[in-house]
Protein backbone atom coordinates (compact mmCIF):
# COMPACT_ATOMS: atom_id res chain seq x y z
CA UNK A 1 0.00 0.00 0.00
CA UNK A 2 1.34 3.42 -0.88
CA UNK A 3 2.37 5.68 1.93
CA UNK A 4 -0.39 8.35 1.81
CA UNK A 5 -3.14 5.70 1.51
CA UNK A 6 -1.72 3.84 4.47
CA UNK A 7 -1.42 7.02 6.50
CA UNK A 8 -4.98 8.15 5.74
CA UNK A 9 -6.31 4.67 6.59
CA UNK A 10 -4.52 4.77 9.93
CA UNK A 11 -5.86 8.24 10.68
CA UNK A 12 -9.42 7.14 9.94
CA UNK A 13 -9.15 4.09 12.18
CA UNK A 14 -7.61 6.24 14.89
CA UNK A 15 -10.50 8.70 14.68
CA UNK A 16 -13.02 5.87 15.19
CA UNK A 17 -10.98 4.41 18.06
CA UNK A 18 -10.56 7.71 19.88
CA UNK A 19 -14.10 8.97 19.25
CA UNK A 20 -15.65 7.43 22.41
CA UNK A 21 -12.97 9.02 24.59
CA UNK A 22 -13.35 12.47 23.05
CA UNK A 23 -17.13 12.13 23.26
CA UNK A 24 -16.86 11.28 26.95
CA UNK A 25 -14.81 14.40 27.66
CA UNK A 26 -17.26 16.58 25.73
CA UNK A 27 -20.35 15.10 27.36
CA UNK A 28 -18.93 15.50 30.84
CA UNK A 29 -18.88 19.25 30.22
CA UNK A 30 -22.39 19.59 28.77
CA UNK A 31 -25.50 20.77 30.59
CA UNK A 32 -28.43 18.30 30.82
CA UNK A 33 -30.32 19.98 27.97
CA UNK A 34 -27.23 20.03 25.75
CA UNK A 35 -26.58 16.32 26.37
CA UNK A 36 -29.93 15.61 24.73
CA UNK A 37 -29.96 18.29 22.04
CA UNK A 38 -26.37 19.00 21.04
CA UNK A 39 -24.98 15.99 19.22
CA UNK A 40 -21.67 17.72 18.52
CA UNK A 41 -18.52 16.79 20.37
CA UNK A 42 -17.84 20.22 21.82
CA UNK A 43 -20.28 21.74 24.29
CA UNK A 44 -21.67 25.16 23.36
CA UNK A 45 -21.47 26.17 26.95
CA UNK A 46 -18.96 24.58 29.29
CA UNK A 47 -20.70 23.24 32.41
CA UNK A 48 -18.19 22.40 35.15
CA UNK A 49 -21.16 21.88 37.49
CA UNK A 50 -21.22 18.21 36.46
CA UNK A 51 -17.98 17.70 38.33
CA UNK A 52 -19.14 19.36 41.56
CA UNK A 53 -22.54 17.65 41.34
CA UNK A 54 -21.02 14.24 40.76
CA UNK A 55 -18.46 14.73 43.50
CA UNK A 56 -21.18 15.22 46.13
CA UNK A 57 -23.92 13.13 44.57
CA UNK A 58 -23.90 10.38 47.20
CA UNK A 59 -23.75 10.45 51.00
CA UNK A 60 -20.03 9.83 50.80
CA UNK A 61 -18.04 12.18 48.57
CA UNK A 62 -16.25 10.89 45.50
CA UNK A 63 -13.01 12.17 47.00
CA UNK A 64 -13.29 9.38 49.55
CA UNK A 65 -13.94 6.79 46.83
CA UNK A 66 -10.87 7.94 44.92
CA UNK A 67 -8.76 7.84 48.09
CA UNK A 68 -10.03 4.31 48.77
CA UNK A 69 -9.09 3.26 45.24
CA UNK A 70 -5.67 4.84 45.60
CA UNK A 71 -5.09 3.10 48.94
CA UNK A 72 -6.10 -0.31 47.60
CA UNK A 73 -4.10 0.14 44.39
CA UNK A 74 -0.90 1.38 46.02
CA UNK A 75 -0.90 -1.31 48.70
CA UNK A 76 -1.59 -3.95 46.05
CA UNK A 77 1.40 -2.62 44.11
CA UNK A 78 3.57 -3.01 47.20
CA UNK A 79 2.22 -6.49 47.89
CA UNK A 80 2.59 -7.76 44.34
CA UNK A 81 6.10 -6.44 43.74
CA UNK A 82 7.52 -7.67 47.04
CA UNK A 83 5.87 -11.09 47.20
CA UNK A 84 6.19 -11.91 43.51
CA UNK A 85 9.86 -10.89 43.55
CA UNK A 86 10.57 -13.26 46.45
CA UNK A 87 8.75 -16.15 44.78
CA UNK A 88 10.41 -15.44 41.44
CA UNK A 89 13.88 -15.43 43.00
CA UNK A 90 13.26 -18.85 44.54
CA UNK A 91 11.72 -20.35 41.38
CA UNK A 92 14.10 -18.71 38.96
CA UNK A 93 17.49 -18.77 40.69
CA UNK A 94 17.67 -21.13 43.66
CA UNK A 95 18.08 -24.88 43.65
CA UNK A 96 15.89 -26.65 46.15
CA UNK A 97 13.85 -29.79 46.44
CA UNK A 98 10.60 -29.92 44.39
CA UNK A 99 11.41 -26.68 42.61
CA UNK A 100 10.24 -28.12 39.28
CA UNK A 101 6.94 -29.18 40.82
CA UNK A 102 6.29 -25.75 42.32
CA UNK A 103 7.20 -24.07 39.07
CA UNK A 104 4.71 -26.23 37.19
CA UNK A 105 2.03 -25.44 39.77
CA UNK A 106 2.73 -21.73 39.36
CA UNK A 107 2.33 -22.03 35.59
CA UNK A 108 -0.90 -23.96 36.18
CA UNK A 109 -2.36 -21.12 38.25
CA UNK A 110 -1.59 -18.64 35.44
CA UNK A 111 -4.70 -19.70 33.58
CA UNK A 112 -6.92 -20.25 36.61
CA UNK A 113 -9.94 -17.94 36.28
CA UNK A 114 -10.35 -15.77 39.38
CA UNK A 115 -14.12 -16.18 39.25
CA UNK A 116 -13.81 -19.84 40.17
CA UNK A 117 -12.37 -19.09 43.61
CA UNK A 118 -14.44 -16.07 44.54
CA UNK A 119 -17.15 -17.93 46.47
CA UNK A 120 -14.94 -20.02 48.77
CA UNK A 121 -12.67 -17.00 49.27
CA UNK A 122 -15.67 -14.93 50.24
CA UNK A 123 -16.76 -17.58 52.75
CA UNK A 124 -13.23 -17.87 54.12
CA UNK A 125 -12.64 -14.13 54.47
CA UNK A 126 -16.07 -13.58 55.95
CA UNK A 127 -15.51 -16.26 58.57
CA UNK A 128 -12.27 -14.46 59.50
CA UNK A 129 -14.28 -11.27 59.96
CA UNK A 130 -12.51 -9.54 57.08
CA UNK A 131 -15.55 -8.70 54.93
CA UNK A 132 -17.04 -5.39 56.03
CA UNK A 133 -14.83 -5.50 59.10
CA UNK A 134 -12.56 -2.93 60.67
CA UNK A 135 -10.02 -3.46 57.86
CA UNK A 136 -12.32 -3.78 54.87
CA UNK A 137 -9.50 -4.10 52.35
CA UNK A 138 -7.88 -7.22 53.80
CA UNK A 139 -9.69 -9.53 51.32
CA UNK A 140 -8.28 -7.45 48.46
CA UNK A 141 -4.78 -6.99 49.87
CA UNK A 142 -3.83 -10.26 51.57
CA UNK A 143 -3.82 -12.22 48.28
CA UNK A 144 -1.53 -9.58 46.76
CA UNK A 145 0.98 -9.99 49.59
CA UNK A 146 0.91 -13.76 49.05
CA UNK A 147 1.99 -13.62 45.39
CA UNK A 148 -1.28 -15.02 44.03
CA UNK A 149 -0.93 -13.01 40.80
CA UNK A 150 1.09 -15.66 38.99
CA UNK A 151 1.48 -13.44 35.94
CA UNK A 152 3.92 -11.25 37.80
CA UNK A 153 5.86 -14.18 39.26
CA UNK A 154 6.22 -15.50 35.73
CA UNK A 155 7.20 -12.08 34.37
CA UNK A 156 9.97 -11.63 36.94
CA UNK A 157 11.22 -15.22 36.54
CA UNK A 158 11.51 -14.64 32.79
CA UNK A 159 13.41 -11.44 33.40
CA UNK A 160 15.78 -13.05 35.91
CA UNK A 161 16.69 -15.69 33.35
CA UNK A 162 18.47 -12.91 31.50
CA UNK A 163 20.72 -12.05 34.45
CA UNK A 164 24.03 -13.88 33.92
CA UNK A 165 24.50 -16.91 36.16
CA UNK A 166 28.21 -16.07 36.50
CA UNK A 167 27.28 -13.23 38.85
CA UNK A 168 25.70 -15.65 41.33
CA UNK A 169 28.53 -18.13 40.96
CA UNK A 170 31.15 -15.47 41.57
CA UNK A 171 29.27 -14.35 44.65
CA UNK A 172 29.03 -17.93 45.93
CA UNK A 173 32.80 -18.36 45.56
CA UNK A 174 33.18 -15.19 47.61
CA UNK A 175 31.11 -16.91 50.28
CA UNK A 176 27.87 -14.99 49.75
CA UNK A 177 24.66 -16.61 50.96
CA UNK A 178 21.43 -16.85 48.95
CA UNK A 179 20.18 -13.87 50.93
CA UNK A 180 23.08 -11.59 50.18
CA UNK A 181 23.04 -12.59 46.50
CA UNK A 182 19.39 -11.61 46.47
CA UNK A 183 20.09 -8.32 48.19
CA UNK A 184 23.21 -7.27 46.27
CA UNK A 185 22.94 -8.94 42.87
CA UNK A 186 19.39 -9.91 41.94
CA UNK A 187 17.39 -7.10 43.55
CA UNK A 188 19.27 -4.21 41.90
CA UNK A 189 19.37 -5.95 38.52
CA UNK A 190 15.65 -6.81 38.57
CA UNK A 191 14.54 -3.20 38.76
CA UNK A 192 13.05 -3.04 35.22
CA UNK A 193 10.86 -6.11 35.83
CA UNK A 194 9.73 -4.67 39.16
CA UNK A 195 8.77 -1.36 37.57
CA UNK A 196 6.70 -3.19 34.94
CA UNK A 197 5.05 -5.27 37.68
CA UNK A 198 4.28 -2.16 39.71
CA UNK A 199 2.74 -0.25 36.80
CA UNK A 200 0.55 -3.12 35.61
CA UNK A 201 -0.45 -3.90 39.20
CA UNK A 202 -1.61 -0.36 39.67
CA UNK A 203 -3.59 -0.17 36.44
CA UNK A 204 -5.23 -3.58 36.88
CA UNK A 205 -6.20 -2.90 40.48
CA UNK A 206 -7.43 0.59 39.74
CA UNK A 207 -9.64 -0.83 36.95
CA UNK A 208 -10.65 -4.00 38.79
CA UNK A 209 -14.29 -4.34 39.56
CA UNK A 210 -15.32 -7.93 40.26
CA UNK A 211 -13.37 -8.50 43.49
CA UNK A 212 -14.08 -5.02 44.81
CA UNK A 213 -17.80 -5.48 44.11
CA UNK A 214 -17.86 -8.76 46.00
CA UNK A 215 -15.75 -7.83 49.01
CA UNK A 216 -16.78 -4.24 49.77
CA UNK A 217 -20.08 -3.87 51.55
CA UNK A 218 -20.14 -0.40 53.17
CA UNK A 219 -20.63 2.75 51.12
CA UNK A 220 -17.75 4.52 52.87
CA UNK A 221 -15.36 1.71 51.86
CA UNK A 222 -16.38 1.69 48.19
CA UNK A 223 -13.69 2.17 45.60
CA UNK A 224 -14.30 4.38 42.56
CA UNK A 225 -15.47 1.60 40.18
CA UNK A 226 -18.00 0.25 42.69
CA UNK A 227 -19.22 3.78 43.46
CA UNK A 228 -19.64 4.52 39.74
CA UNK A 229 -22.19 1.71 39.44
CA UNK A 230 -24.41 3.66 41.84
CA UNK A 231 -25.01 6.10 38.99
CA UNK A 232 -26.49 3.34 36.84
CA UNK A 233 -29.41 2.99 39.25
CA UNK A 234 -30.37 6.59 38.64
CA UNK A 235 -30.11 7.09 34.91
CA UNK A 236 -32.36 10.10 34.86
CA UNK A 237 -31.40 12.77 32.36
CA UNK A 238 -29.83 14.98 35.04
CA UNK A 239 -27.47 12.22 36.25
CA UNK A 240 -25.74 11.61 32.92
CA UNK A 241 -23.46 14.66 33.13
CA UNK A 242 -22.20 13.94 36.68
CA UNK A 243 -21.85 10.24 35.82
CA UNK A 244 -19.64 11.11 32.86
CA UNK A 245 -17.68 13.63 34.91
CA UNK A 246 -16.85 11.07 37.60
CA UNK A 247 -16.13 8.36 35.01
CA UNK A 248 -13.71 10.73 33.33
CA UNK A 249 -11.96 11.55 36.61
CA UNK A 250 -11.61 7.85 37.40
CA UNK A 251 -9.78 7.24 34.13
CA UNK A 252 -7.25 10.03 34.65
CA UNK A 253 -4.72 8.09 36.81
CA UNK A 254 -4.52 5.28 34.24
CA UNK A 255 -4.23 7.85 31.47
CA UNK A 256 -1.35 9.59 33.27
CA UNK A 257 0.42 6.25 33.68
CA UNK A 258 -0.08 5.70 29.98
CA UNK A 259 1.45 9.07 29.13
CA UNK A 260 4.38 8.62 31.49
CA UNK A 261 5.23 4.99 30.79
CA UNK A 262 3.89 4.40 27.30
CA UNK A 263 7.04 2.79 25.97
CA UNK A 264 7.47 0.60 29.02
CA UNK A 265 3.85 -0.56 28.92
CA UNK A 266 3.99 -1.46 25.25
CA UNK A 267 7.31 -3.24 25.70
CA UNK A 268 6.04 -4.92 28.87
CA UNK A 269 3.22 -6.66 27.06
CA UNK A 270 5.60 -7.59 24.28
CA UNK A 271 8.06 -9.45 26.40
CA UNK A 272 5.61 -11.20 28.64
CA UNK A 273 2.29 -11.25 26.87
CA UNK A 274 0.66 -9.32 29.68
CA UNK A 275 -2.84 -8.15 29.01
CA UNK A 276 -3.64 -4.49 29.29
CA UNK B 1 37.19 -23.45 65.89
CA UNK B 2 40.59 -24.74 64.90
CA UNK B 3 41.66 -23.80 61.38
CA UNK B 4 39.58 -20.68 61.11
CA UNK B 5 40.93 -19.13 64.29
CA UNK B 6 44.50 -19.83 63.32
CA UNK B 7 44.43 -18.51 59.75
CA UNK B 8 42.58 -15.53 58.25
CA UNK B 9 39.52 -16.53 56.32
CA UNK B 10 40.55 -15.42 52.80
CA UNK B 11 43.53 -17.70 52.62
CA UNK B 12 41.66 -20.64 54.04
CA UNK B 13 38.82 -21.29 51.59
CA UNK B 14 38.26 -24.75 52.98
CA UNK B 15 37.25 -23.31 56.31
CA UNK B 16 35.42 -20.21 55.07
CA UNK B 17 33.34 -22.21 52.67
CA UNK B 18 30.92 -24.72 54.03
CA UNK B 19 30.98 -28.15 52.47
CA UNK B 20 28.85 -29.01 49.47
CA UNK B 21 26.20 -30.82 51.48
CA UNK B 22 25.89 -27.98 53.94
CA UNK B 23 25.66 -25.50 51.13
CA UNK B 24 22.98 -27.50 49.40
CA UNK B 25 20.99 -27.78 52.59
CA UNK B 26 21.27 -24.03 53.09
CA UNK B 27 20.12 -23.31 49.55
CA UNK B 28 17.25 -25.72 50.05
CA UNK B 29 16.22 -23.81 53.14
CA UNK B 30 16.69 -20.43 51.43
CA UNK B 31 14.52 -21.62 48.54
CA UNK B 32 11.65 -22.38 50.87
CA UNK B 33 12.15 -19.15 52.84
CA UNK B 34 11.80 -17.08 49.67
CA UNK B 35 8.95 -19.23 48.41
CA UNK B 36 7.00 -19.16 51.68
CA UNK B 37 4.62 -16.24 50.93
CA UNK B 38 3.72 -17.81 47.62
CA UNK B 39 3.28 -21.25 49.21
CA UNK B 40 1.02 -19.74 51.86
CA UNK B 41 -1.02 -18.05 49.15
CA UNK B 42 -1.18 -21.24 47.10
CA UNK B 43 -2.50 -23.10 50.09
CA UNK B 44 -4.82 -20.51 51.68
CA UNK B 45 -6.00 -18.45 48.74
CA UNK B 46 -6.03 -21.06 45.97
CA UNK B 47 -5.85 -24.75 46.96
CA UNK B 48 -8.01 -24.85 50.10
CA UNK B 49 -10.69 -22.57 48.58
CA UNK B 50 -10.76 -24.85 45.52
CA UNK B 51 -11.44 -27.84 47.74
CA UNK B 52 -14.07 -25.92 49.72
CA UNK B 53 -15.68 -24.96 46.45
CA UNK B 54 -15.73 -28.56 45.27
CA UNK B 55 -17.37 -29.63 48.52
CA UNK B 56 -19.89 -26.77 48.38
CA UNK B 57 -20.92 -27.76 44.87
CA UNK B 58 -22.51 -30.88 46.38
CA UNK B 59 -24.41 -28.89 49.01
CA UNK B 60 -27.21 -26.33 49.23
CA UNK B 61 -25.00 -23.93 51.18
CA UNK B 62 -26.17 -20.36 51.61
CA UNK B 63 -24.16 -17.67 53.45
CA UNK B 64 -27.09 -17.22 55.84
CA UNK B 65 -26.21 -20.47 57.64
CA UNK B 66 -22.88 -21.74 59.07
CA UNK B 67 -20.78 -23.85 56.73
CA UNK B 68 -21.23 -26.91 58.94
CA UNK B 69 -25.01 -26.82 58.55
CA UNK B 70 -24.99 -27.05 54.79
CA UNK B 71 -26.92 -30.07 53.50
CA UNK B 72 -25.19 -32.63 51.30
CA UNK B 73 -27.41 -32.96 48.23
CA UNK B 74 -25.12 -35.02 46.01
CA UNK B 75 -25.26 -34.20 42.33
CA UNK B 76 -28.48 -32.21 42.61
CA UNK B 77 -26.80 -28.87 41.72
CA UNK B 78 -25.26 -30.40 38.62
CA UNK B 79 -28.53 -32.10 37.65
CA UNK B 80 -30.40 -28.83 37.99
CA UNK B 81 -27.76 -26.96 36.01
CA UNK B 82 -27.76 -29.35 33.08
CA UNK B 83 -31.42 -30.32 32.91
CA UNK B 84 -33.66 -27.83 34.69
CA UNK B 85 -32.12 -24.36 34.66
CA UNK B 86 -33.10 -22.47 31.53
CA UNK B 87 -31.15 -19.35 32.36
CA UNK B 88 -27.98 -21.41 32.87
CA UNK B 89 -28.12 -22.56 29.26
CA UNK B 90 -28.94 -19.06 28.22
CA UNK B 91 -25.78 -17.88 29.94
CA UNK B 92 -23.72 -20.59 28.24
CA UNK B 93 -25.14 -19.56 24.88
CA UNK B 94 -24.47 -15.87 25.49
CA UNK B 95 -20.90 -16.53 26.61
CA UNK B 96 -20.05 -18.84 23.71
CA UNK B 97 -21.56 -16.38 21.22
CA UNK B 98 -19.59 -13.56 22.78
CA UNK B 99 -16.29 -15.45 22.63
CA UNK B 100 -16.84 -16.89 19.15
CA UNK B 101 -17.64 -13.49 17.65
CA UNK B 102 -15.54 -11.10 19.71
CA UNK B 103 -12.25 -13.02 19.69
CA UNK B 104 -11.89 -13.50 15.90
CA UNK B 105 -13.03 -9.91 15.22
CA UNK B 106 -10.63 -8.53 17.78
CA UNK B 107 -7.71 -10.56 16.44
CA UNK B 108 -8.56 -9.62 12.84
CA UNK B 109 -8.65 -5.93 13.78
CA UNK B 110 -5.39 -6.31 15.69
CA UNK B 111 -3.66 -8.05 12.79
CA UNK B 112 -5.03 -5.63 10.20
CA UNK B 113 -3.87 -2.53 12.04
CA UNK B 114 -0.55 -4.17 12.89
CA UNK B 115 0.04 -4.79 9.15
CA UNK B 116 -0.73 -1.12 8.44
CA UNK B 117 1.66 -0.04 11.18
CA UNK B 118 4.46 -2.41 10.18
CA UNK B 119 6.49 0.21 8.33
CA UNK B 120 9.25 2.49 9.34
CA UNK B 121 7.71 5.91 9.18
CA UNK B 122 7.53 8.91 11.43
CA UNK B 123 4.93 8.95 14.14
CA UNK B 124 4.51 5.18 14.18
CA UNK B 125 5.04 4.95 17.92
CA UNK B 126 2.39 7.63 18.48
CA UNK B 127 -0.11 5.59 16.48
CA UNK B 128 0.91 2.42 18.27
CA UNK B 129 0.47 4.05 21.66
CA UNK B 130 -2.91 5.58 20.87
CA UNK B 131 -4.26 2.31 19.45
CA UNK B 132 -3.09 0.61 22.63
CA UNK B 133 -4.80 3.12 24.94
CA UNK B 134 -8.29 1.46 24.78
CA UNK B 135 -6.77 -1.78 26.07
CA UNK B 136 -5.74 0.03 29.22
CA UNK B 137 -9.04 1.84 29.75
CA UNK B 138 -11.60 -0.49 28.21
CA UNK B 139 -11.97 -2.98 31.05
CA UNK B 140 -13.04 -0.34 33.56
CA UNK B 141 -16.50 0.42 34.85
CA UNK B 142 -16.07 4.04 33.71
CA UNK B 143 -15.58 3.09 30.11
CA UNK B 144 -18.40 0.56 30.15
CA UNK B 145 -20.69 3.36 31.39
CA UNK B 146 -19.61 5.59 28.51
CA UNK B 147 -20.01 2.76 26.04
CA UNK B 148 -23.53 1.94 27.15
CA UNK B 149 -24.52 5.61 26.96
CA UNK B 150 -23.09 5.80 23.48
CA UNK B 151 -25.50 3.10 22.28
CA UNK B 152 -28.54 4.42 24.12
CA UNK B 153 -31.56 5.69 22.23
CA UNK B 154 -30.17 9.22 22.21
CA UNK B 155 -26.52 8.22 22.33
CA UNK B 156 -23.69 9.25 20.02
CA UNK B 157 -24.10 6.25 17.74
CA UNK B 158 -27.69 7.10 16.84
CA UNK B 159 -26.72 10.74 16.33
CA UNK B 160 -24.15 9.50 13.84
CA UNK B 161 -26.74 7.34 12.05
CA UNK B 162 -29.08 10.32 11.95
CA UNK B 163 -26.57 12.13 9.75
CA UNK B 164 -27.43 9.57 7.07
CA UNK B 165 -31.14 9.74 7.78
CA UNK B 166 -31.15 6.35 9.52
CA UNK B 167 -33.26 6.05 12.60
CA UNK B 168 -31.37 4.05 15.21
CA UNK B 169 -32.59 1.66 17.85
CA UNK B 170 -32.12 1.78 21.62
CA UNK B 171 -29.36 -0.80 21.04
CA UNK B 172 -28.53 -1.56 24.66
CA UNK B 173 -32.20 -2.15 25.53
CA UNK B 174 -32.85 -4.41 22.58
CA UNK B 175 -32.35 -8.12 23.36
CA UNK B 176 -31.24 -8.72 19.77
CA UNK B 177 -28.54 -6.06 19.88
CA UNK B 178 -27.35 -5.60 23.46
CA UNK B 179 -24.68 -8.31 23.24
CA UNK B 180 -23.38 -6.81 19.99
CA UNK B 181 -22.56 -3.57 21.75
CA UNK B 182 -20.50 -5.55 24.29
CA UNK B 183 -18.74 -7.40 21.47
CA UNK B 184 -17.91 -4.06 19.91
CA UNK B 185 -16.47 -2.85 23.21
CA UNK B 186 -14.23 -5.92 23.32
CA UNK B 187 -13.11 -5.43 19.71
CA UNK B 188 -12.36 -1.77 20.45
CA UNK B 189 -9.63 -3.01 22.79
CA UNK B 190 -7.65 -4.61 19.95
CA UNK B 191 -4.49 -2.69 20.93
CA UNK B 192 -2.96 -5.30 23.25
CA UNK B 193 -2.91 -8.16 20.71
CA UNK B 194 -1.93 -5.63 18.03
CA UNK B 195 1.25 -4.73 19.90
CA UNK B 196 2.11 -8.43 20.16
CA UNK B 197 1.43 -8.92 16.42
CA UNK B 198 3.68 -5.96 15.63
CA UNK B 199 6.53 -7.50 17.58
CA UNK B 200 5.94 -10.77 15.70
CA UNK B 201 5.95 -9.05 12.32
CA UNK B 202 9.34 -7.51 13.10
CA UNK B 203 10.74 -11.03 13.45
CA UNK B 204 9.79 -12.16 9.94
CA UNK B 205 13.02 -12.21 7.87
CA UNK B 206 12.80 -9.68 5.01
CA UNK B 207 14.73 -12.07 2.73
CA UNK B 208 11.62 -14.23 2.50
CA UNK B 209 9.62 -11.36 1.02
CA UNK B 210 12.48 -10.40 -1.29
CA UNK B 211 12.76 -13.94 -2.60
CA UNK B 212 8.99 -14.08 -3.13
CA UNK B 213 9.09 -10.77 -5.01
CA UNK B 214 11.78 -12.14 -7.31
CA UNK B 215 9.46 -15.06 -8.02
CA UNK B 216 6.71 -12.58 -8.84
CA UNK B 217 4.41 -13.36 -5.91
CA UNK B 218 1.45 -11.02 -5.36
CA UNK B 219 1.06 -9.20 -2.00
CA UNK B 220 -1.82 -11.51 -1.15
CA UNK B 221 0.24 -14.64 -1.80
CA UNK B 222 3.06 -13.23 0.31
CA UNK B 223 0.61 -12.60 3.11
CA UNK B 224 -0.88 -16.10 2.96
CA UNK B 225 2.35 -18.02 2.37
CA UNK B 226 4.89 -16.01 4.35
CA UNK B 227 3.27 -13.65 6.87
CA UNK B 228 0.59 -15.96 8.23
CA UNK B 229 2.80 -19.05 8.73
CA UNK B 230 5.65 -17.00 10.20
CA UNK B 231 3.20 -15.26 12.51
CA UNK B 232 1.34 -18.40 13.54
CA UNK B 233 3.02 -18.77 16.96
CA UNK B 234 1.98 -15.22 17.83
CA UNK B 235 -1.53 -15.76 16.45
CA UNK B 236 -1.77 -18.87 18.57
CA UNK B 237 -0.58 -17.05 21.68
CA UNK B 238 -3.11 -14.24 21.18
CA UNK B 239 -5.87 -16.72 20.42
CA UNK B 240 -5.34 -18.64 23.67
CA UNK B 241 -5.10 -15.48 25.75
CA UNK B 242 -8.09 -13.72 24.20
CA UNK B 243 -10.30 -16.81 24.24
CA UNK B 244 -9.70 -17.40 27.93
CA UNK B 245 -10.31 -13.72 28.64
CA UNK B 246 -13.37 -13.68 26.40
CA UNK B 247 -15.07 -16.35 28.46
CA UNK B 248 -14.55 -14.31 31.61
CA UNK B 249 -16.15 -11.02 30.52
CA UNK B 250 -18.03 -9.55 33.45
CA UNK B 251 -17.73 -5.79 33.94
CA UNK B 252 -19.31 -4.55 30.72
CA UNK B 253 -22.23 -6.98 31.00
CA UNK B 254 -22.77 -5.97 34.62
CA UNK B 255 -22.80 -2.27 33.75
CA UNK B 256 -25.05 -2.63 30.70
CA UNK B 257 -27.67 -4.65 32.55
CA UNK B 258 -27.20 -3.10 36.01
CA UNK B 259 -26.21 -6.54 37.26
CA UNK B 260 -29.19 -8.47 35.91
CA UNK B 261 -27.91 -9.90 32.62
CA UNK B 262 -30.85 -8.30 30.80
CA UNK B 263 -32.55 -7.30 28.61
CA UNK B 264 -34.19 -10.77 28.60
CA UNK B 265 -30.94 -12.49 29.65
CA UNK B 266 -29.27 -11.32 26.43
CA UNK B 267 -26.09 -10.19 28.25
CA UNK B 268 -26.09 -12.90 30.90
CA UNK B 269 -22.39 -13.78 30.68
CA UNK B 270 -21.37 -16.94 32.52
CA UNK B 271 -19.49 -15.12 35.27
CA UNK B 272 -22.37 -12.68 35.75
CA UNK B 273 -24.77 -15.60 36.10
CA UNK B 274 -22.41 -17.13 38.67
CA UNK B 275 -22.28 -13.85 40.57
CA UNK B 276 -26.06 -13.58 40.61
CA UNK B 277 -26.46 -17.17 41.82
CA UNK B 278 -23.89 -16.74 44.60
CA UNK B 279 -24.25 -13.16 45.78
CA UNK B 280 -27.80 -12.13 44.81
CA UNK B 281 -29.76 -15.38 45.15
CA UNK B 282 -27.29 -16.44 47.90
CA UNK B 283 -27.22 -19.96 46.51
CA UNK B 284 -23.50 -20.53 46.95
CA UNK B 285 -23.62 -24.29 46.60
CA UNK B 286 -25.16 -23.94 43.18
CA UNK B 287 -22.76 -21.15 42.22
CA UNK B 288 -19.81 -23.34 43.24
CA UNK B 289 -21.04 -26.08 40.94
CA UNK B 290 -21.18 -23.50 38.14
CA UNK B 291 -17.63 -22.42 38.99
CA UNK B 292 -16.32 -25.98 38.75
CA UNK B 293 -17.99 -26.64 35.42
CA UNK B 294 -16.52 -23.33 34.22
CA UNK B 295 -13.05 -24.34 35.36
CA UNK B 296 -13.28 -27.71 33.60
CA UNK B 297 -14.61 -26.16 30.39
CA UNK B 298 -11.87 -23.49 30.32
CA UNK B 299 -9.32 -26.24 30.95
CA UNK B 300 -10.78 -28.35 28.14
CA UNK B 301 -10.76 -25.41 25.73
CA UNK B 302 -7.12 -24.71 26.53
CA UNK B 303 -6.23 -28.36 25.92
CA UNK B 304 -8.14 -28.37 22.62
CA UNK B 305 -6.47 -25.16 21.47
CA UNK B 306 -3.04 -26.53 22.30
CA UNK B 307 -3.66 -29.88 20.60
CA UNK B 308 -5.00 -28.30 17.40
CA UNK B 309 -2.15 -25.80 17.52
CA UNK B 310 0.25 -28.60 16.59
CA UNK B 311 -1.32 -28.74 13.14
CA UNK B 312 -1.20 -25.10 12.18
CA UNK B 313 1.36 -23.38 14.37
CA UNK B 314 4.67 -23.18 12.56
CA UNK B 315 7.83 -22.82 14.63
CA UNK B 316 10.86 -21.88 12.58
CA UNK B 317 14.00 -23.86 13.31
CA UNK B 318 16.11 -21.07 14.69
CA UNK B 319 13.43 -20.07 17.15
CA UNK B 320 13.19 -21.57 20.59
CA UNK B 321 9.90 -23.23 21.31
Amino acid sequence: MRFPVRFVALLLILAVVLYPLVWMVGTSLKSPSEIVNNIGLIPREFTPANFTDGWTKFDVSFGRFFLNSALVSLLTVAGNTISCLLAAYALGRLRFRLRGVWFAVMIGTLLLPGHVLIIPQYILFRSLGWVGGEWPYLPLLVPAFLATEAFFVFLIVQFMRGIPRELDEAAVIDGASAYSIFRHVILPLSRPALVTTAIFSFIWTWNDFFRQLVFLSELKDYTAPVALTLFIDSTSESAVGPMFAMSLLSLIPVFLFFVAFQRLLVEGINTSGLKG
Amino acid sequence: MTASTLTPAPVAPAAAQPGRRVRRRRENLAGYVFLSPWLLGLLGITAIPMLISLYLSFTDYSPLIPLTEANWIGLENYRRMFTADQSYWHAVQVTVTFALVAVPLKLAAALGVALLLNRTMRGISVFRGLFYLPSLLGGSVALAIVWVSMFNRDGAFNSFLALFGIEGLPWVNDPDWALSTLILLAVWQFGAPMVIFLAGLKQVPTELYEAASVDGASPWRKFVHITLPMLSPVIFFNLVLETINGFQGFTSAFVLSNGTGGPVDSTLMYTLNLYIAGFVDLNMGYASAMAWVFLLVIGAITVVLFSTGRFWVHYSDNEER
